[in-house]
């Protein structure tokens, strides 16, 4: 068996792989969910039901879908120069508790419309700082910025229990610990009144347009794509490796820290160390669905956050475990990688 | 002569390319069978299938009348066949003892038996005159060194018939002269010999018969000792191609000079005290077998890393540490050593390629956004003039054919009407058309005023386009001598370091 | 401070290094063979879980500890394989697939979970493993304590590394490994499969990698629980660089490490008002610091993460 590079892509393949894939990965989470004593067409149609089934349903889903658009794009930055940040969680956790601290007392006096994008800023630099450590031991060391990227994602999380119970400690709040508020001036309006559907969808969406702009149009795009490709020729036309590097890096830890931002300012207004239900990794899933293309990346976003929301509801009136989401999310990630590969090679003897 | 090896009707399309072509010959006992041909005539394809590396579309293979499978190393090497690769199959890590007994023992065996294995590599080595320490890192060796390791390799197997893949391409003379000498007393021990070359002096001194390939199918049989070197030249080649030829002419300013240059790098010394110089309107050849430093002379010279000790100079600036960017903007084409890794970007359109290294040019970006309309007039243009076929502005690099890469990057280092080029291998791998395109191109600029140094593995190339040549042997220099004076002795002697009385290297 | 270093000469200290270095062994020891071929395994976070999971789950259901384990193996051997038909057949990212399977595994293993057991209900507790005494020897005073009353899986881990060298060392499968993930062209010209001896190890690796996700619900703890494997996965990929892909440097990294980790949690006791949170997070500081340590002088396998493609010069 020999893999043969195609020459071109046929547009029917192009088409068909990646829904072929889908279609595997529901099947085969089709058979988990017979395990678990339910007929999948009532648990597909109950998933279809609970994320888009009422007005209700599809503002939950696109709330879900907003920090997902983020790091998502996170991820889709980083990817395309080849640096693999799987520190999206940890970049969310850091810039929502900066947006929790900064926003909480520090900028009463501004306008709110400055203080809100100071409170962001202040978001996206934070993330943007913890990528850019991780990034250097690559540049410097040379050491392989998966392994750093995740076990950062362990000592930020730690570190936000450590501040929320210490230092930024909410004193009226009772149960379990959660920090300070984002004063109620900061927090993004509702896009559709009485859902939990917020403004910061909107900048989700305008940042994925930001990025597609950069990655297809300008200099820095060609420059990011050429290192994610071929590194030496990109180094040998002149382009600095660690200069693209590190601003890979610092657009990805940034993005990813303004989904933390947006889901303090947007849904819950204060950080606790279980607000993020793994968008970091979901992130991940998200930019590979997409191909790494920043507009697909809204699509595969919505995808994403429909499963869960979806399952979270069909969990409810099925009792199929709601972890059934993150296996199809899982599952649909493998399937889409090997049909991407089969639109690139052809089996021959 | 009984007939150990029998081709028959070979044939392998990979694609739309056509590598082989209902090849026959056929390999007799005791002989040295030299396959020619030019790069890309499928010599190399043939000998992977017979090894198994590769299945073939149609044909057969035969080992002293029986019929090999194919597709299987271990069949080829049961059968009595062992390779020697162009590119050594080799572990840097491991040592030769290692590399040698590696596949000779059952995987099941609960212990290696190190101690015979040692015996009989040394007992071989010391049969057929290949020195070798077995406990030594493949890493520590020399080229010429890993070469004997490649050939034990396949005599530890017990090979019958061995097949080199282009053997002398790392060797200086000497070592080459060396080998065949070798390679005959090995005839002498019942082995037979099949070795692939384009180097038609070797082919004529070294082999009883040759066999040309040309496009993927046999076009002469001959026995060396009833031709001579034009007609063997001209049926690899099909027709007569004649190369451009130089013209004399004036030169004008220096306009690059280095000066005792040394590169040190991790203790080991990649350039020793180096010295030359180039002017406008001349081109200088850096002749060398490949491994001599010319992949960090090629580097300093396009912006990467940086002398340890010594000056470069650019006209008047000191170009010690330049940047690529440095050079591109001083106005420096630079020919990379190796186009798919260093020159072209596969995965981006021919027109991101074109534009790659001026992209802070205002005629290709403004305030940080690229003028996509503008490069890809000046891709389309680039095209034209310097006939790359197959492909629009639009099309992905990697699908060009490694002529019509090289010629792209040689056009795309020209446009910007350079003051110097830097062409390190810039044939390397393609076929006679594209070379002649390429020499044709680079005396142009010659005769346009540009100042060109060519470092090249290629005498022929080298003698053809350069006024004055120095050699290049374990990272030192020569000193130059004009065209006129390079003769086929006197190179071979500056290529293996004996430069005059105390400059022995 | 004395009671800092008091700590040092308990007994008890010690036979908990070992214990809590059982899965860590285990682990390093799979992803050292993983990419001793050339393959970086990422898959190791979730083999582990799913590994932890399955062997709780054969015990729930009636399994004996051993039997458990073996079934643990084979769900990780499993999943190996598939990992192997994704990074070595199809030549996919190794990052990427790893990844995906890392998620596929774990989110598997908490969805099996989850239809045994409802949420909300405590995680039903199994009989895990005792110590086995060696008799005579484990009466030593304080090494008997130490090196002769561990658990089985852990007397089986430390053998494991030993086997481990001599293969890699003495043996001819071991030799076909080391060049596999050296230069898998070399293999092929001589005669042998590389594919199939990827394949073979990253099974082998990833049956190693289960055996130490087991160990945690088998012996370490006696139930399962959802994140229980906390990153230990990632921590086993940081070590293999530290240990430059050698069993016994690995053997060494796990119990440095584990030291370190049994020693903060009894520091914790001792020294007040330091915040747990940062105790906890010495194990990853400290694989990233021991990652910057060994940067300098890592000597990679040649072929690690480049993939084989058949008749690709």
């Amino acid at each position: 068996m020999r893999l043969e590079r195609r020459t071109s892509i046929p547009k029917k393949l192009a088409i068909i792989a990646p829904i072929l894939a889908i279609v595997v990965s529901l099947s085969v989470s089709g058979v988990l969910i017979i395990l678990a004593g339910v007929n999948p067409f009532i648990a597909y149609f109950e998933i279809l039901k609970g994320a888009f089934g009422s007005k209700l349903a599809i503002t939950e889903t696109l709330t879900r879908a907003s920090p997902l658009i983020l790091t998502g794009l996170a991820a889709a930055v980083a990817f395309r120069a080849r640096l693999w940040n799987i520190g999206g969680e940890g970049q969310f956790y850091i810039g929502a508790l900066v947006a929790a601290a900064v926003g909480n007392s520090l900028l009463t006096g501004f306008p709110i419309i400055i203080a809100m994008t100071l409170v962001m800023m202040c978001s996206m630099i934070s993330g943007a700082i913890l990528l850019a450590g991780p990034a250097l031991l690559r540049l410097r060391f040379g050491i392989d910025e998966v392994v750093t990227t995740l076990l950062l994602n362990f000592i930020i999380i730690l570190f936000v229990g450590l501040m929320i119970e210490g230092p930024l400690k909410d004193p009226f709040a009772f149960g379990w610990p959660q920090s300070v508020p984002v004063d109620r001036s900061l927090r993004f309006a509702d896009l559709i009144p009485s859902s939990r559907l917020h403004k910061g969808f909107l900048i989700a969406v305008f940042a994925a347009f930001a990025i597609w702009i950069i990655v297809t149009r300008t200099v820095f795009g060609l420059q990011t794509r050429a290192t994610g490709f071929t590194p030496q020729a990109a180094a040998f036309s002149g382009i600095s490796l660690s200069k693209t590097i590190m601003g890979v890096a610092l657009i990805s830890g940034a993005l990813a820290g303004l989904a933390g931002a947006i889901e303090v300012m947007g849904v819950t207004g204060y950080v606790t160390t279980t607000l993020s239900p793994g968008f970091g990794y979901a992130g991940i899933v998200v930019a590979m669905l997409a191909a790494l293309h920043p507009g697909g990346v809204i699509i595969s976003a919505v995808f994403i956050a429909s499963i869960f929301i979806g399952a979270d509801a069909m969990s409810r009136a099925t009792g199929v475990p709601s972890f059934i989401a993150d296996v199809i999310m899982s599952l649909s990630l493998l399937t889409m990688l090997i049909a991407i590969f089969f639109t690139n090679y052809r089996i021959r003897k | 002569m009984s007939i150990v090896l029998e081709i028959d009707k070979i044939s392998k399309k990979f694609g739309s390319l056509i590598a082989n072509e209902a090849v026959s010959l056929d390999l007799k006992k005791g002989e040295i069978l030299a396959l020619l041909g030019e790069n890309g005539a499928g010599k190399t394809t043939l000998m992977n299938i017979i090894y198994g590396h590769y299945t073939s579309d149609s044909g057969q293979i035969k080992v002293l009348g029986k019929s090999l499978t194919g597709g299987k190393p271990r069949e080829a090497i049961e059968a009595g066949i062992g390779m020697v690769h162009q590119h050594f199959s080799l572990a840097g890590n491991l040592t030769v003892l290692e590399n040698v007994m590696i596949g000779s023992e059952s995987l099941f065996k609960r212990k290696s038996n190190r101690q015979v294995a040692k015996n009989k590599l040394l007992q071989i080595s010391k049969k057929f005159g290949l020195p070798v320490s077995p406990d030594a890192l493949i890493s520590s060796l020399s080229v010429g060194e890993r070469q004997r390791v490649e050939i034990l390799k396949a005599l530890y197997r017990d090979a019958k018939i061995l097949i080199l893949d282009e053997p002398t391409a790392v060797l200086a003379r000497p070592e080459a002269e060396k080998l065949f000498k070798t390679l005959r007393e090995m005839t002498k021990e019942g082995l037979s010999l099949i070795f692939i070359s384009h180097k038609l002096h070797e082919v004529m001194s070294a082999a009883d018969r040759v066999t040309v390939l040309r496009s993927g199918r046999v076009v002469a049989e001959r026995e060396t000792s009833k031709t001579s070197k034009e007609e063997l030249a001209e049926l690899m080649v099909g027709h007569q191609v004649s190369r451009p030829v130089r013209k004399a002419q004036s030169t004008g300013k220096k306009v690059i000079e280095a000066s005792n240059i040394t590169i040190t790098n991790k203790k080991q010394i990649q350039l020793d005290r180096i010295s030359f110089s180039v002017s406008e309107g001349e081109i200088l050849g850096i002749v060398g077998i490949s491994g001599n430093g010319q992949a960090a002379l090629g580097h300093l010279l396009s912006g990467i890393g940086e002398p340890t000790s010594g000056t470069l100079t650019f006209y008047e600036d000191r170009m010690n540490d330049f940047t690529p960017r440095d050079c591109i903007n001083s106005g420096i084409g630079r020919i990379p050593e190796d186009r798919n890794s260093e020159g072209i970007i596969g995965e981006l359109k021919i027109w991101e390629n074109a534009i790659v290294e001026r992209l802070h040019d205002t005629k290709f970006s403004k305030a940080g956004f690229i003028r996509k309309k503008s490069a890809q007039t000046f891709a389309e243009n680039l095209i034209k003039k310097y006939d790359v076929r197959g492909a629009t502005s639009e099309t992905q690099a990697r699908l060009l054919s490694g002529g019509n890469m090289q010629k792209l990057v040689l056009g795309r280092a020209l446009s910007v009407s350079p003051k110097l080029i830097i062409a390190n291998q810039p044939t390397r791998g393609l076929d006679e058309g594209a070379i002649a395109a390429v020499h044709e191109e680079l005396l142009k600029a010659r005769s346009e005023g540009v100042a060109i140094l060519l470092i090249s593995e290629e005498l022929e190339e080298a003698v053809g386009l350069s006024d004055r040549l120095q050699a290049i042997v374990k990272g030192r220099l020569s000193e130059p001598i004009k065209a006129e004076e390079a003769d086929a002795t006197r190179l071979g002697l500056m290529m293996s370091g004996v430069w005059g009385e105390d400059n022995e290297t | 401070m004395i009671e800092a270093l008091e700590i040092l000469t308990n007994a008890s200290l010690w036979s908990a290094v070992l214990r809590i270095a059982t899965p860590l062994i285990f682990g390093v020891l799979g992803a050292l063979l993983c990419e001793r071929v050339g393959v970086l395994n990422l898959a190791i976070e979730g083999i582990m879980t799913m590994g932890a999971m399955i062997g709780w789950l054969s015990v729930y259901l009636g399994a004996d500890l051993w039997t458990g384990l073996a079934i643990a193996a084979v769900a990780g051997a499993v999943i190996g394989l598939l990992h192997a038909f994704l990074t070595v057949s199809l030549s996919l990212s190794q990052h990427v697939s790893g990844l995906g399977i890392t998620l596929f595994a774990s989110s598997l293993a908490y969805f099996i979970y989850r239809l045994v057991v409802n949420v909300g209900s405590l995680p039903p507790t199994i009989e895990p493993f005792q110590p086995l005494e060696l008799p005579m020897l484990s009466d030593l005073p304080f090494f008997g304590e130490i090196f002769f009353s561990q658990m089985g899986p852990t007397y089986l881990a430390l053998f494991a590394v030993v086997l481990m060298a001599y293969i890699l060392r003495q043996t001819p499968l071991g030799l076909a490994i080391r060049m596999t993930g050296e230069n898998p062209h070399a293999v092929d010209a001589q005669g042998l499969n590389p594919i199939m001896i990827r394949i073979f190890a990253i099974v082998v690796g990833s049956a190693l990698m289960a055996l130490g996700g087991s160990f945690l619900t088998t012996a370490a703890f006696n139930s399962f629980f959802p994140e229980m494997v906390q990153g230990r996965g990632w921590i086993c990929i940081a070590l293999v660089i530290f240990a430059s892909w050698q069993p016994g440097k690995a053997l060494f990294g796990a119990i440095l490490f584990s030291f370190f980790d049994a020693y903060q949690l009894r520091l914790q006791h001792v020294v007040e008002d330091v915040p747990y949170q940062l105790f906890l997070m010495a194990p990853y500081v400290l694989s990233i610091l021991a990652l910057i340590l060994v940067s300098r002088r890592a000597k990679v396998p040649e072929a690690l993460m480049a993939p084989y493609r058949r008749g690709e010069r």
